[in-house]
């Protein structure tokens, strides 16, 4: 099947199996590979990446679903060589070791604190819920989002990741992206 | 660049390498894509033991995009390939050939049945049904006990026992210590417990994943493991291709944990097929294929014997282990229950010790190193019966433990298993963990809840540990028989510009090398941290090394990086004494500069590296480069410890551990970077607390793991721990020019104890002195309840997850 | 791991939807959020040959007040159902089960209409919907039909829905000014509840005026605790009477058995359980 999509603010218009998964297409297909797949049930969180400005687990969307939709990869944050406020918080606060939950940990990340600019230690603790990590116990990724929190003020940054379609909507990485 | 800077060493430096990982711009292995790749995916058994009677793979070559498939005799048809296992640990120990894919019989399920090559791997899963594999059941081994029995059926029948080897210390034979069983027969106490370490899934965030390319000058291979080094020798001598014909590239590795420490049978099969076809090769396992097919960790029944006075003092310790090792012995697997024979003996000084580890085959997934790897088996054993000998004496069991632990001017302290522990404060780092965890406000709140009968009580429990790290000195490997040395290589290169290439053999997949071999460089070096570049995990350019395991890259790795630079400086002193014309005496080095003493007169050591460089004015007889390299081999293990603390309530009415509050006090010697230990105390508590109470890798009567999935085996997220207060004291090494220890295990082998020490204190009273792990919320309501210790396992299955779905029956939508 | 090949088809009316299930044949599968569907797919415990989205159906998408009940369309994402007002309002029990459901992702694409007919008997939405007392509204070649959801789940996955049938809206009574809550017991934050208990009760002054408790988990099919909610009705909301009720809890009930639970601990949870969550919903 012929689909259109658009990653990270490019639009393109492949032929796709109707299984192709959507974390698939964008490693394969769209040559994405830093979102990665670590596990088969959709448990570990790793593809996290936003359809449309909600965060969703990209092995758990046939590629053919996101036609027509936006999607936003831990690729495409970062604007002008500025970091998303999310991805310098992880590094500030070594939220990361090995880095293979990374992408989407700060995918997530970015989409709860759309859900909730200020979330207390339980809400993010509880925000991502569906992101397994195994170096990092947690503690210093909760302490980045909360870090990331402190530095961004909502609506500021730059234009919503969203390139098209209904400005209104809520843009997940568009939160306070990149910094004043 | 000034002598005044402040040193690296010491500095909480943000990382170098989370630049890539935060933006995505990683290099997995499954990245890799290359001209004319095609994928393979492997077709494991679903049986735990039968023979194989048939393989029949016509239809499966027929499917679109199949381009061939192997079984193990299409690849090894003389069944000659085994793979290797490095460490015989007695020289009667049972050793029974793994094939690449199994020939004529499987023994465990997920063992490796045939191999499809496809161009996508989509078609080569969808080729795997294809493939008609016929079984005759065998009767399936599992259980220690079980394979132990008399009349069980055996695993291998060619080795006429299920027994795989028997490993003894003895102290009176050693004549490190005294008689078990004297002390023993003569003790005023005596205590006995069985315990139980369940089996667990390392569980690396990465998936395995391999990639070969025949097609270029030596045959490439990239591979996410933590032994780059040790799989290319290990691949030419099993294959028998020549060394130096192999390169293996570790590209970013997303976690090992001991998981990753093999030479695993699908890169021997990825090597074979891409010769074979002569393109490149890819292999990804799925996670179903990690939790099934990948080493697991632990599985051990331990019955301790512990012997003492009236007045707490441990007169006698005996450890009778039993081991699983799964079907087949991994790379170092027999070796990990052993290493636990060195450190049952803790802090303490015990005069009288006994171990003895009888290690056993089951049709089950092989067992190997996982974060601990033997020392965590062994600390919780004995903090255990720490607890429940200071229950028994009614004695506090911190005092219990103080009056038996080497006082810190008891250093260095020769243990009862012939191990000298060269530095370490208890009393500092108890102290300290004792005031941030408030341990008297604690127990009377213990003592309220206890009065008022509280439905939630609260437990306190401890875990004073410490570990042997920093693998190894060569000749102690020798002496257990290990298959290689314990040393690690370094080089550094000096660039014409006066930056820095540093090249370690020590193959990082997470834990900051790049960052903590720049602060020590420039440190050692006087050069900018920035203008330090840390290579490793390629074999073509770090070509000499032995890995990352066993909390041992800064302190057997770290310092051959120093002694390099030493190297670097002694060679830059020759040249700079012929640049300024003085003596080589007359020079001193500091600050990234040799300056003629009592002068003013320096050269930076970047002009230097310039002048050698340009080599048009040497001292004779000097070669014009300041490269140098090192290999260091330690002269001891180092053994980081700690005091952690653990509050934890206990809903009696439902069975549910809440943990209140962990503290945690660790020594780890001096270190390099706070932020980076700091963080490795953080995951390692993690794991080792969720070894205490979630997961579990459960095997049903058929042999079939049911924990198979991250749906049904039990990872807990960021909601399901605490925040955890950590702090050290430091005591430096005495025997690295460091001072450094190592701490990439600390908080694992520490843990477990801890909280499972706290939960059944909570609810002691209740009569309860034991309860297996993981403490589930059933198992701790049954234990309050009924006493059962042990309930829904072992045999248990984790439930709940994906396998509930009946996917034939399942609703539409 | 990759589901095995399939066709597929995304109309965009309910009508069409039907067709195309009929088209296709048996062997085809609805798929809604698919956060259940696609790892079984994935997995290859399930092989259909054809699926059918109905995620390009707009009608089947939000909630909408009819009167004296709710109307939530099958395809409305627990996302939205856990920040709709008029759930808030009307049916405060769906809105606290949703916000434990699986995580937010998975909250973002997941539906209601989509775990319902899973029927995955420790799936949360399931007691709610039976404590509340909703309807299914399926439509299949032959029209619309209403299925009480007493008698909708029928067994393990399995749902009154027949094969060529499509669950379209859900139908809730309004429950306004009812307390509710949702006490859900499992693990660790991501695995499925062991046991779980839906509650909202109606308090006229002191005194429990009506009750409904649903079970999660505590049979093949989500279980009305009939026994607790008699228990419950003309009494006063206190500790002590919410507690007498509570121990009926497990009173017909027929859970299964895994290594997290046997028989007699999942009972026992049941009536733990029913007790905390009658308390939180007073006190929420």
């Amino acid at each position: 099947m012929r689909i259109t999509v658009t990653v990270d603010g490019t639009t393109y218009t492949d032929d796709v199996e109707p299984r192709t998964l959507l974390v698939h297409y964008l490693r394969e297909q769209v040559g994405k590979v830093g979102t990665v797949v670590g596990c088969d049930t959709s448990n570990c969180g790793a593809c996290t990446v936003h359809l449309d400005g909600h965060s969703v687990k990209s092995c758990s969307v046939l590629a053919v679903q996101a036609d027509g939709c936006e999607v936003t990869t831990i690729e495409g944050l970062a604007r002008d060589g500025q970091l998303h406020p999310v991805q310098q918080a992880f590094h500030d606060n070594h939220a990361l070791q090995c880095g293979f939950c990374t992408p989407g940990m700060i995918m997530q990340s970015i989409d709860l604190l759309a859900d909730n600019p200020s979330p207390d230690e339980q809400a993010v603790r509880e925000g991502l819920e569906g992101n397994l990590c195994r170096c990092t116990g947690y503690q210093n990724i909760v302490r980045a989002v909360r870090d990331a929190a402190d530095h961004m003020r909502p609506g500021a940054g730059p234009e919503a990741e969203r390139v098209a379609g209904d400005a209104g909507s809520r843009a997940a990485s568009s939160v306070g992206g990149g910094g004043e | 660049m000034t002598a005044t800077m402040e040193p690296e060493v010491g500095k909480g430096r943000l990382r170098k390498e989370d630049a890539r990982l935060i933006a995505g711009r990683t290099r997995w292995t499954d990245n890799i894509t290359l001209p004319g790749m095609v994928h393979l995916a492997v077709l494991r058994s679903t049986a735990a033991h039968a023979k194989i009677v048939n393989i029949d793979t016509s239809a499966a070559k027929e499917m679109p995009g199949v381009i061939a498939v192997y079984t193990g005799d299409d690849l090894d048809p003389e069944g000659a390939i085994g793979m290797p296992c490095a460490w015989p640990i007695t020289p009667d120990m049972k050793s029974p050939r793994r094939p690449v894919l199994a020939q004529g019989k499987v023994n465990f399920a997920g063992e490796g049945v045939a191999v499809v090559v496809a161009r996508s791997a989509g078609e080569a899963e969808d080729a795997l049904a294809e493939i008609d594999v016929d079984y005759e059941d065998l009767p399936v081994v599992l259980g220690l006990e079980n394979a132990l029995a008399e009349d069980a059926p055996l695993v291998h029948e060619e080795l006429g026992t299920n027994r795989n080897a028997l490993w003894k210390f003895d102290s009176g034979e050693a004549g490190s210590g005294g008689d078990v069983e004297q002390a023993i027969n003569e003790a005023e106490v005596v205590l006995k417990r069985r315990f139980r370490q369940q089996r667990l899934v390392p569980a690396f965030m990465e998936p395995r994943s391999c990639v070969v390319d025949p097609t270029a000058p030596q045959l490439t291979m990239w591979s996410a493991t933590q032994i780059p080094h040790i799989l290319k020798t290990m691949s030419a001598l099993t294959l028998g291709i020549p060394e130096h014909k192999i390169r293996v590239i570790a590209p970013d590795v997303g976690g090992g944990f001991g998981g990753k420490i093999a030479v695993l049978p699908e890169e021997i099969m990825s090597l074979l097929v891409a010769q074979k076809l002569g393109r490149p090769v890819k292999w990804t396992e799925s996670r179903s294929e990690t939790m099934a097919a990948a080493h697991h960790g632990r599985d051990q029944i331990q019955d301790l014997t512990i012997a003492a006075k009236r007045d707490g003092t441990v007169t006698g310790l005996k450890v009778e282990l039993m081991a699983d090792m799964g079907a087949y012995l991994g790379l170092v697997g027999p070796g990990v229950p052993i290493l636990g024979a060195f450190m049952f003996n803790a802090i303490y000084k015990i005069p009288a010790y006994h171990f003895a580890c009888t290690n056993v085959f089951t049709n089950t997934t092989l067992t190997d190193a996982y974060r601990g790897a033997g020392r965590p088996e062994a600390t919780f054993g004995i903090e255990r019966m720490m607890d429940e000998l200071a229950a028994e004496l009614g004695m506090d069991p911190m005092e219990l433990r103080e009056k038996n632990w080497i006082k810190h001017d008891e250093f260095p302290y020769t243990t009862v298993s012939t191990l000298t522990y060269d530095s370490g404060n208890y009393e500092a780092a108890t102290e300290k963990a004792m005031q941030l965890f408030d341990y008297e406000g604690l127990r009377r709140e213990q003592a309220e809840r206890r009065e008022r009968n509280d439905p939630v009580q609260l437990g306190i429990g401890i875990s004073t540990f410490t570990e042997m790290c920093g693998l190894a000195p060569s000749r102690v490997l020798g002496s257990l028989d290990y298959g290689a040395g314990g040393w690690e290589h370094a080089a550094i290169r000096m660039l014409p510009t006066g930056k820095v290439e540093v090249i370690t053999g020590s193959s990082a997949h997470g834990q900051g090398h790049e960052t903590a071999w720049s602060q020590i460089v420039s440190d050692q070096l006087g050069v900018p941290f920035e203008d330090i570049e840390v290579l490793h995990g390629d074999t073509q350019s770090s070509h000499k090394g032995l890995d990352t395991y066993g909390s041992r890259s800064l302190a057997v790795g770290g310092i051959a990086v120093v002694k390099a630079a030493e190297k670097v400086i002694e060679k830059a002193k020759k040249i700079a004494a012929h640049m300024m014309e003085c003596s080589e005496d007359d020079l001193e080095f500091s600050g990234g500069k040799f300056t003629v003493k009592g002068t003013d007169k320096s050269t930076g050591i970047g002009d230097v590296a310039f002048a050698a460089f340009m080599a048009h004015d040497l001292p004779d007889g000097v070669e014009p480069s300041l490269d140098s390299e090192a290999v260091y081999d330690p002269e001891n293990f180092s053994f980081p410890h700690g005091t952690h603390l653990c509050a934890a309530e206990v809903d009696t009415e439902t069975g549910r551990v809440r943990l209140r509050k962990y503290v945690c006090v660790d020594d780890v010697g001096k270190v390099v970077n706070p932020i980076i230990v700091e963080g490795q105390m953080h995951g390692g508590l993690a794991q080792g607390i969720a070894q205490a109470l979630f997961e579990e890798a459960v095997f049903d009567e058929s042999g079939t793991l049911t924990s198979g999935t991250f749906a049904d085996y039990l990872l807990p997220s960021a909601a399901d721990l605490p925040s955890f207060t950590t702090d050290r004291t430091e005591t430096p090494s005495t025997t690295n020019p460091l001072g450094v220890k190592g701490v990439g295990e600390a908080g694992t082998i520490a843990s477990t104890p801890a909280v499972v020490n706290a939960v059944v204190d909570a609810v002691r009273h209740f009569g309860v002195n034991d309860i297996e792990m993981p403490l589930s919320p059933m198992r701790v309501w049954k234990a309050v309840h009924s006493g059962e210790k042990a309930a829904g396992g072992p045999g248990a299955e984790a439930g709940g997850g994906l396998g509930s779905i009946d996917a034939t029956h399942g609703g539409a939508q | 791991m990759i589901p095995a090949p399939f066709d597929y088809v995304a109309p965009s009316t309910v009508d069409d939807a039907v067709r195309a299930l009929a088209e296709a044949g048996e062997d085809a599968k609805i798929i809604a959020g698919g956060q259940s569907l696609l790892p079984v797919l994935r997995m290859r415990l399930a092989a259909p040959t054809s699926l059918i989205d109905l995620n390009r159906i707009p009608e089947l998408r939000g909630v909408r007040d009819d009167g004296d009940a709710l109307v939530i369309g099958s395809m409305t994402t627990h996302y939205d159902v856990q920040r709709d007002p008029l759930i808030a309002e009307h049916a405060a029990l769906l809105a606290k089960a949703t916000d434990t459901v699986a995580d937010p992702q998975v909250r973002h694409r997941g539906t209601f209409g989509g775990s319902i007919a899973h029927a995955d008997p420790a799936g949360d939405l399931l007691a709610p919907a039976l404590a509340l007392d909703t309807e299914m509204v399926v439509a299949g070649p032959d029209g619309r039909r209403t299925v009480p959801a007493a008698d909708f789940f029928e067994d393990f996955f399995t749902t009154a829905l027949r094969p060529d049938e499509i669950l379209v809206e859900v139908r809730v009574p309004k429950h306004t000014g009812w307390h509710a809550h949702y006490e859900k017991f499992n693990r660790v934050a991501q695995a499925w509840s062991m046991v779980a208990v839906a509650a909202t009760v109606r308090t006229d002054g002191g005194t429990i005026a009506e009750a409904r408790v649903g079970l999660t988990n505590m049979s093949s099919v989500p279980v009305r605790a009939r026994a607790v909610e008699e228990a419950l009705v003309g009494r006063p909301a206190t500790a002590e009477s919410i507690r007498a009720a509570a121990e009926h809890a497990a009173e017909g009930t027929n859970p299964t058995v895994d290594g997290n639970a046997d028989v007699e601990y999942r009972q026992h949870l049941a009536r733990v359980l029913t007790g905390r969550a009658i308390q939180a919903a007073m006190a929420g």
